[in-house]
């Protein structure tokens, strides 16, 4: 019963090959250009630096308070998260406020929670607690619906409902929740270190300016301490000593550097700042000024929003094939189908890495090093995902079932695993399509003419109302884009299968259970 | 005798396709009434179906043991009397359960004879085990009618014995799902068998024999 749309048939092939071809469209159209004057010096440098880092140049506080503020903002994300998923599936305004507040990255949010709490520890934890808010409603109501209902459905007739919820919905998905939970502290742990790099004092305000001035030995050092840190999460982040780190945050947090009174700010903000300025001075009853705000909105739309979009659409499509390519090469690097245990620790390593190296500090580098372009965009966001993807392609390919006489070497990648693997590549790569997405609008901040680019420009000149429209075409842009994917998803009927990376490490994925059982759950009585 | 559950003409199925035909059937209170029949014939969808129709009055036990794996014993059997207590006694009792309610949590495991493992994880028993503890939570819910689903599948015949006469001492009404035709001969006193969803015979349990049900069942282990 496939609805008939605007694409013909969808096939894996037909969709790669869409795919393909809006990428040679794009192509012509983005600058890859390297403009660094001496690329190759640059690059020895900081390998120079990579091999003797200086752990001299460690700045402990802001190891501390790196973790303070993803601890706090995980915390608090993570508690209005739970509250909103409770009402996910029966308020269309919930989802769509969980929507607004993940389809806006945690640098947008930074930039402008600095306009009311300025340069604070409020201001670093609110970032991360507002997109994550989102981003939990979604998944833990994900997880409470594909959760085993059984015990509830035999609770005596008339049970309240906060028991109902308290003896049999909550305790038989806690585990997932708290899997969920400590896999998100490592992703707060680098959006917090990336929050560094507009000005809060984290790991990667150091990183920035080390950076900035070359001197690769000390970042290397700082970003070593950060490796550590993420690679022994499971030993100090467990779910009994969270609320332990969480009320500790709350002590080492650093000062506020003065920005006035928070309560006039907020004033400011909402009263003046915020408002279209045609709307501020010209009387509401006035149909003029209502004349000059549709010309306003059309201003920005035609000068900043649309291109911006393109640019935006442009990156993130050639990033996203980038990355699709990686994955499909690495995979068999990482998998003990062809290179045994050595593909094994590869993959281990290689999500190390990846999981601890934010992509935007990457990009950061590369534009460092390469000189303004959407080159080093575009290889960051590909490296980071197509690592992503090829790790759990790796992981996927270990798991498939193969006779014995399976061939082996390239006519088992080209004949079996591929061939067996390819709707999961998709799924995987439509769903890392709306983060890449994300990332590329915030990439603008780095210079590169995406969305992110008209925002931090609106907000430095102090024009909020325009960084505000700007913010809602960022966020109808990222929702349509996912809705785009998740429909495409459907079509290609790869919907079911799990592509998160959270669920690999958890020891039940949410999706791929849900898969697997889908037999199970036809058996459940609808009469 | 007043009677319990009737059913007029009920036809019920799984998304859309019909499982029961036509079923009319009047149960009168303190009836004890085993529905047998091979798998696939109907019996846990008609169970569902009464159990549906008489939520007030009736305490389920599911085929699948239906606990919540992460929670002790004490607390999945506790369950069965949520409706009884305020909210916040019920939050109380998640966290520091009161002795009065280990008491009786305790009493009803004593009758299945599952007592020690009271503050064991329920994801952490045999299947059993687990079958018991779903008993018990029946037990301790007390509603007038049961409504059981294979309840002693998977324990041997002397144990099942012993849970399906306790179940019928602290219940009015007894309705269990069996495909073990002597036990359900000797712990019912009205049959009911099923077969493709329809009723095909309905007698008193003394009217009926092993042998007489017994080619009903072919194909299927007894």
């Amino acid at each position: 019963m496939r609805k008939a749309g605007f694409l013909p048939r969808l096939t894996y092939g037909s969709a790669t090959r869409l795919f393909l071809l809006a990428t040679l469209i794009a192509l012509p159209f983005a600058d890859l250009s390297i403009s660094a004057v001496h690329p190759a010096a640059e690059f020895r440098r900081l390998l120079g630096g990579i091999l003797s880092p200086n752990f001299a140049a460690i700045e402990f506080w802001s190891v501390v308070w790196t973790v303070a503020f993803a601890v706090l903002g995980l915390v608090a994300g993570g508690t209005a998260g739970l509250v909103l998923a409770l009402f996910f599936d029966r308020s269309r305004l919930v989802r769509l406020v969980a929507a607004a507040l993940r389809s806006v990255h945690e640098l947008f949010w930074a930039l402008f929670l600095m306009q009311i709490t300025g340069l604070s520890p409020a201001t670093g934890i609110f970032a991360i607690a507002i997109p994550y808010a989102g981003i939990f409603a979604k998944v833990f109501a994900e997880i409470f619906e594909e959760a085993d209902r059984s015990a509830e459905s035999v609770l005596p007739h008339r049970t309240a409902a906060v028991s109902r919820f308290a003896f049999a919905r909550f305790p038989v998905v806690a585990q997932q929740l708290k899997t969920y939970t400590l896999y998100r502290l490592e992703c707060a742990m680098r959006s917090t270190l990336v929050l560094g790099f507009v000005g809060l004092p984290t790991i990667g305000f150091h990183l920035e300016s080390y950076f900035r001035q070359a001197h690769y030995a000390e970042a290397t050092a700082l970003l070593m301490c950060f490796y550590v840190l993420i690679g022994t999460r499971r030993f100090w982040a467990r779910p009994w000593t969270v609320p332990l780190l969480a009320i500790a945050s709350l002590f080492v947090l650093p000062e506020t550097t003065g920005n006035g009174s928070t309560w006039s700010n907020i004033a400011r903000f909402f009263g003046h700042d915020v408002i279209p300025l045609p709307l501020r001075s010209g009387s509401l009853w006035h149909g003029d000024t209502w004349t000059a705000f549709g010309s306003w909105v059309w201003r920005i739309t035609a000068h900043q929003i649309a291109p911006g979009t393109v640019e935006t659409l442009i990156l993130a499509q050639i990033a996203l094939i980038a990355a699709g390519a990686l994955a499909l090469f690495l995979y068999p690097m990482v998998s003990r189908r062809f290179l045994g245990q050595v593909g094994h620790y590869l993959g281990r390593a290689m999500l190390v890495v990846v999981r601890s190296t934010p992509e935007y500090m990457l990009a950061y580098l590369l534009l460092q090093l390469m000189g303004p372009s959407m080159l080093p965009a575009i290889i960051a966001l590909s490296l980071h995902n197509g690592a992503i993807i090829g790790y759990l392609l790796g992981r996927q390919a270990d798991q498939l079932f193969l006779r014995a006489d399976a061939p082996k070497g390239a006519n088992l990648y080209f004949y079996q695993t591929t061939p067996n693997l390819y709707g999961q590549f998709l799924a995987y790569l439509l769903y890392r399509w709306e983060l890449i997405l994300r990332e590329s609008a915030i990439f603008g901040i780095l210079g590169i003419k995406t969305l992110g680019y008209y925002v931090d420009a609106a907000i430095s000149e102090l024009r909020i109302d325009t960084a505000a429209l700007l913010l809602v075409g960022v966020g109808v842009l990222t929702v349509s884009v996912d809705a785009f994917s998740r429909s495409l998803r459907r079509r290609l009927r790869i919907e079911a299968l799990p592509v998160r990376l959270s669920a690999v490490h958890g020891t039940h994925s949410t999706k791929s259970a849900a898969a697997y059982t889908g037999a199970a759950q036809a058996q459940q009585p609808v009469a | 005798m007043a009677v319990a559950i009737t059913l007029d003409k009920v036809t019920a199925g799984y998304h859309g396709a019909p499982v029961l035909h036509d079923i009319t059937l009047s149960i009168e209170r303190g009836a004890r009434v085993a529905i047998i029949g091979r798998s696939g014939a109907g019996k846990s969808t008609l169970l569902n179906t009464i159990y549906r129709r008489y939520p007030e009055h009736a305490a389920l036990i599911p085929q699948a043991s239906a606990l919540v794996a992460g929670l002790s014993v004490f607390h999945n059997v506790f369950m069965g009397c949520l409706d009884r207590h305020s909210t916040l006694y019920n939050l109380r009792t998640l966290v520091w359960p009161p002795a009065t309610e280990i008491a009786a949590v305790t009493r009803v495991l004593e009758a299945v004879g599952l007592e020690e493992k009271l503050f064991a994880k329920a994801g952490e028993l045999s299947g059993g085990q687990q079958q018991r503890t779903s008993v018990a939570r029946a037990l301790l819910n007390g509603r007038p009618i049961v409504v059981a689903d294979e309840p002693v599948s998977a324990l041997d015949r002397v144990q099942g014995g012993d849970v399906l006469r306790v179940l019928s001492e602290r219940h009015e009404t007894k309705i269990f799902a069996m495909h073990d035709i002597r036990l359900a001969l000797e712990h019912s006193d009205r049959v009911v068998l099923l077969e493709g969803g329809r009723i095909i015979l309905d007698e008193p349990s003394s009217h009926l024999s092993y042998e007489r049900l017994l080619p009903h069942f072919a194909g299927e282990p007894q």
